[in-house]
């Protein structure tokens, strides 16, 4: 058993950071320009990073698979950013955000990570103003807040309904601003394949350039995985079509531990499934749900005429509708938490009362607040939303009820991290939202965007310089090693393996059959008997694609389906290890649903004796069981208690 | 619902390439325009022939990396609508449909109707950003900020760099995409410390990079999927002007400790 | 900045001349709007010649008149270099004809500009190298005499015709230049920019259909 110590700083919980700063080892300028540092993904976690680091002085490579760094999923993020600013004056303080964040991540997150995350919140908003993110603000001329999520207070800064595209783009003119400067070195349109490690040691990478096929090793003093969520396990879910595990999950392969994969977050307010081609789907803002009601029918027969769209939902009289998110919880309605509302919603469609073509969709109806307030003020709130939601689907949600369905969305599980942020391995760093993270067993809404740059801006910069201050005596890491000739053949390999099976059948059908196994049996709700059937079935599916994985097109050319072919391969392994974290975790918490771990009333319930702890998993070799590891997690400042919404 | 597909295929940059003609079939109106190529390309791969290379991630409109010049529009009929976002419902069923890369020299073909923008970040690397380090900043609400001039940044600061404005250009100019940028900043007081200085930079930038000049036939924001507006040409016009005229000249200090 | 900065002109710099060019060339063109006006008075050419003979003789008119040809000068000239760079900006060219709604005949404003420069080519010729002596004045018409070598020239309705089309496509390069030219200077405001288009257009109209009646007068109601 592996000892997972964080190794936050003794002192109290409100004094760690600043103790932490105030004793940690810096390196000095003259050392820095000699220290090489790789940092893969350019989002909000890695672009923030990257600039971040070469302001400092380090030699940075900053890796992306697409073909600009601006373009990294982050910039899809609408709702906001939280801050524990106070702007407001309505109460709020670092503690509060603490506390929010913790009881959201339903106890499941480290008290340590968490407070820091919320005391540097305000320093990113400075930071942000001051890049010249055009944040909301009053005719006064200062920001604007809006509460988010259900909190009491308001905290959450925004810039329209693309705050992750202003972030980004700041972050993005930070990297540029270093890259004209010469201290960070772009590789665009690379994919990472391989970590290399060298004497127990993280000190390299192995890419393919994507245009030219070409395999390149690059070699550092330390390496960071800012490179995103897996969501993308699922085939469909609102990641970007080349979200990947891949880098995390070659770490997890070369000795880091992986920890809580079965933590994902499920929202509940997506455009609906409209057929088999569907690529991607779309979330709309949760904020939908403040004025919509969400209903299906109470009668089978009218669920059936509306599938073959004899009549329209209007036509339905209200005693013949279900209003099941008032009905089952009437304090909180159609507002109770993300994951209360996408179970519901999967047990109606369960059920046989899905609405929409496919019957995996249910209705969120706005008639009752445009009658009450008028249709221009619901335009005035939601009016791109609505929009967006015309442009897809073809429908007026001012006269007709919107139709939504839940949609994997953020991964809360990641590579395991101590309080520095590293992984297992030394001089491996994981940040953002590929390690795993700050949010526990679900994430609050505004806090991704949070983490993301708060990790890259304010915590890697001074704890990475804590190991770097012992390897200023290390020359630059060859690219000769043998380990990087290892790496190097290895990767080749796999690539040949891949582009040598000559079988019958596309990667996309591998994925989207992976997706299914996925959502059906380990997605918001989960038991004993479909867990095992999964991993049945991912073993079979994992056979077949070794054995019948078409791939056209050659290897040292621009070759998509070789990408995927490669990524898809990763994601039917990762698949495959959630199904075993949900297997062993027999509690219900955060997004999760253990059908075996319920109130008598079918309520989530949690089991905080044995399960009040980080599942952090050890790689063992190919076909044999990884190793599951704990990180108890203590909870000396807040008292778990139990969530209810009734 | 049925269409003809002319799609250009050019294998890299150094291939001549031509247009392809294709069919594709049994397509729901409700696909988007990738998951109608989606369709088409699993039909290639079943054939063992080369799947069609075209660049797109998000699927949601706001990551731009989708390109595709179609029908002699850049992302398509719709306005304000990336490619991605485009549905076959807003095609007639049966029609023939022409795809082409964007076509500009700075943004060489990669493949098929991938293309090369790298030349934008060149753009935003000589002066998109405010030279900010990340500490000792001042609290976020320090400077008041005219709401009008926060939303005016806004406006200019959506842009997402997908090229549109280039590709419809006649004239191939970049003066769209480098106008929004040097407005979002020149608007905030944070970005105006510098504002003489990035507009010079920027420029000079865009002009060494090959692409044309604008004659203000505005089919950038005709095309922009964001819908931002020439008047943010007009402003890096005029912030171009001032500084030229009467920003002085930069001294090159140098000196050792 | 390497290649760029040593360039002695940006492209901004470049559009920016050329607009103010145009601007003083559209100035210039109301002046000879308002004096060839005057060919309409009933007054068997009193007036005309008056103003004639005044800017012929005028030293700072005559002064202006080198302003003038340098103003034309430096507007063809940026304008078929920055033609010229816009075309090599675009190597390659689409398969597909252009369907992006474009400002009214903003494409065409190379064809317009060469159109309306062949016409004053001609225009030069009918008047200006008469006046300088280079070409031999029609018979019975004074070297000087404005008046009447209009009268004769627009008798001749092939020619009249001419002119009409002349005066036609520099109406459609007018209508989009005038407010091109506002934009290109960086005069682009949410107030008044709806206004310059009008008065661009209104502009255009005004110019080229007021040297428009001058020919067609001479037609039918003479």
């Amino acid at each position: 058993m592996i000892n997972l110590n964080a190794g936050a700083p003794k002192a109290p919980l409100a004094e760690q950071w600043s103790s932490y700063k105030a004793n940690c080892r810096l390196v000095n300028p003259n050392n820095k320009r000699k220290l090489d540092i790789i940092v893969v993904g350019t989002g909000l976690a890695g672009a923030s990073a990257a600039a971040t680091l070469g302001q400092l002085g380090y030699n940075v490579k900053s890796f992306c698979y697409q073909d600009t760094p601006r373009r990294a999923h982050s910039i899809a993020a609408q709702g906001g950013i939280n801050a524990a600013k106070n702007y407001q004056n309505d109460g709020d303080n670092v503690f509060r955000l603490f506390y929010d964040t913790i009881k959201g991540g339903d106890y499941r997150a480290r008290e340590s990570n968490v407070y820091r995350l919320a005391s540097i919140s305000p320093e990113i908003i400075d930071l942000c103003v001051a890049q010249g993110v055009p944040f909301a603000r009053e005719y006064g001329g200062l920001l604007a807040n809006r509460s988010f999520g259900g909190t009491q207070v308001s905290r959450t800064f925004y810039a329209r309904g693309q705050t992750g595209q202003q972030l980004l783009i700041g972050a993005y003119s930070a990297l540029s601003r270093q890259i004209a400067a010469g201290s960070v070195k772009l590789y665009n349109r690379r994919d990472v394949l391989d970590i290399v490690i060298v004497d127990g040691k993280a000190r390299g990478v192995i890419v393919r350039n994507l245009v030219t096929g070409e395999i390149e090793r690059h070699s550092a003093h330390a390496v960071v995985l800012a490179t995103g969520g897996y969501g993308n396990v699922f085939y469909l879910s609102t990641n970007a079509m080349g979200s990947n595990v891949t880098p995390a999950w070659s770490a997890y392969k070369k000795g880091a531990l992986f920890a809580n994969p079965c933590f994902t977050q499920i929202h509940p307010t997506c455009i609906p499934v409209h057929g088999e081609f569907q690529s991607k789907l779309t979330l709309m803002s949760e904020s939908l749900r403040n004025d919509g009601r969400i209903w299906v029918p109470k009668a089978k027969e009218d669920v059936e005429q509306l599938r073959q769209k004899k009549i329209t939902p209007e036509q339905i009289h209200e005693s013949k509708r279900d209003y099941y998110l008032e009905r089952r919880y009437p304090a909180f309605g159609n507002l109770v938490p993300r994951d209360v509302a996408s179970r519901a919603a999967k047990e109606r469609c369960d059920e046989g009362y899905g609405v929409g073509s496919s019957g995996r969709a249910v209705f969120l109806d706005f008639s009752d607040s445009i009658n009450r307030l008028g249709a221009d003020a619901i335009s005035a709130r939601y009016g791109n939303l609505f929009q967006m939601y015309e442009r897809i689907v073809d429908d007026n949600p001012y006269q007709t009820p919107m139709m939504i369905y839940p949609a994997v969305h953020y991964t809360m599980g990641g590579l395991w991290v101590d309080y520095e942020l590293m992984t297992t391995v030394p001089g491996l760093y994981s940040i953002g939202e590929c390690n795993f993270s700050d949010h526990g067993a679900n994430r609050l809404g505004a806090s991704a965007l949070m983490q993301g740059l708060a990790d890259g801006y304010f915590v890697l910069p001074y704890t990475i310089s804590a190991y770097l201050s012992n390897e200023i005596h290390t020359p630059p890491i060859q690219t000769t090693l043998p380990e990087f000739h290892t790496a190097v053949h290895d990767v080749n390999d796999r690539l040949s393996q891949l582009k040598g099976t000559k079988g019958k059948t596309s990667v996309d059908h591998f994925h989207k059959t992976l997706g299914k196994i996925m959502w059906e049996y380990c997605g918001m709700s989960r038991s004993e008997s479909g867990l095992q059937k999964a991993l049945g079935l991912i073993g079979e599916l994992k056979a077949d694609f070794a054995s019948d994985v078409s791939i056209p097109g050659g290897m040292k050319e621009y070759n998509p389906e070789l990408e995927k072919a490669w990524r898809v391969q990763d994601f039917i392994e990762l698949g495959d290890l959630m199904v075993r974290d949900a297997l062993e975790r027999k509690e219900s918490c955060g997004g999760h649903f253990r059908e075996e771990s319920q109130t008598p009333d079918g309520e989530a319930l949690r089991n905080d004796e044995q399960f009040a702890h980080v599942a952090a998993w050890e790689f063992k070799g190919d076909g044999a069981s990884p190793v599951r590891h704990r990180e108890e997690l203590r909870f000396d400042t807040v008292k778990p208690s139990q969530r209810s919404y009734k | 619902m049925i269409f003809t597909l002319k799609i250009w295929r050019q294998k890299n940059a150094s291939d001549k390439g031509g247009l392809v003609t294709y069919k594709a079939e049994d397509i729901s109106p409700d696909s988007s325009f990738f998951e109608m190529l989606d369709q088409l390309n699993q039909q290639l791969i079943a054939k063992g022939e080369d799947p069609v290379a075209f660049d797109h991630d998000c699927r949601e409109g706001i990551c731009g990396t989708c390109s595709l010049y179609i029908n002699g529009r850049p992302h398509g009929p719709l306005k304000g609508t990336t490619t991605c976002q485009l549905h076959m419902r807003s095609f007639r069923n049966g029609e023939t449909i022409y795809v082409e890369p964007w076509r500009c020299g700075a943004f060489p073909v990669i493949k098929d109707l991938i293309v090369d923008r790298s030349a934008f970040d060149k753009i935003i690397q000589a002066g998109g950003y405010v030279s900010v380090n990340s500490g000792g900043i001042p609290d976020a609400n320090t400077i008041p900020v005219p709401k009008p001039d926060a939303d005016a940044a806004f406006d200019a600061a959506a842009c997402i760099g997908c090229g549109a404005c280039v590709a419809s250009c006649p004239n191939a100019s970049a003066m769209l995409f480098v106008g929004a940028k040097v407005s979002h900043l020149a608007l905030l007081p944070q970005g105006r410390v510098e504002a003489e200085h990035r507009v010079q930079k920027m420029v000079a930038t865009m002009d060494s990079l090959g692409f044309g000049n604008c004659s203000n036939t505005y089919a950038c924001e005709a095309e922009c999927p964001k819908e931002i507006a020439v008047t943010n040409i007009a402003r890096m016009n005029r912030e171009f002007l001032a500084a030229k005229i009467f920003a002085e000249k930069e001294k090159q200090i140098s000196f050792t400790l | 900045m390497d290649r760029s900065e040593r360039r002695t002109l940006s492209s901004i710099t470049g559009k920016v001349i050329m607009a103010l060019a145009g601007l003083f060339l559209v100035v210039f063109l109301l002046v000879h709007l308002g004096i060839n006006l005057l060919l309409m008075a009933d007054d068997g050419g009193r007036a005309f010649t008056g103003a004639a003979t005044f800017m012929a003789t005028n030293p700072v008119i005559r002064l202006f008149e080198v302003v003038l040809f340098g103003g034309f000068l430096i507007h063809m000239m940026f304008g078929v270099g920055v033609s010229i760079r816009n075309r090599r900006s675009r190597p390659v060219r689409y398969q597909h004809k252009s369907e992006s709604e474009t400002s009214p005949l903003s494409r065409y404003m190379l064809h317009s500009g060469i159109i309306v420069f062949i016409f004053l080519a001609l225009h030069l010729i009918d008047f200006y190298f008469i006046k300088v002596g280079l070409v031999a004045p029609p018979a019975g018409v004074e070297r000087h005499d404005f008046y009447h070598r209009s009268l004769v020239l627009f008798s001749d309705k092939g020619y009249s015709a001419v002119y009409l089309v002349g005066f036609l496509f520099l109406g459609f390069h007018l209508n989009h230049a005038v407010q091109a030219a506002f934009q290109t200077i960086g005069m682009n405001h949410n107030k008044y920019t709806a206004g310059i288009k009008v008065f661009s257009m209104l502009y255009a109209i005004i110019v080229a259909g007021g040297f428009m009646t001058i020919p067609l007068w001479f037609i039918f109601f003479r």
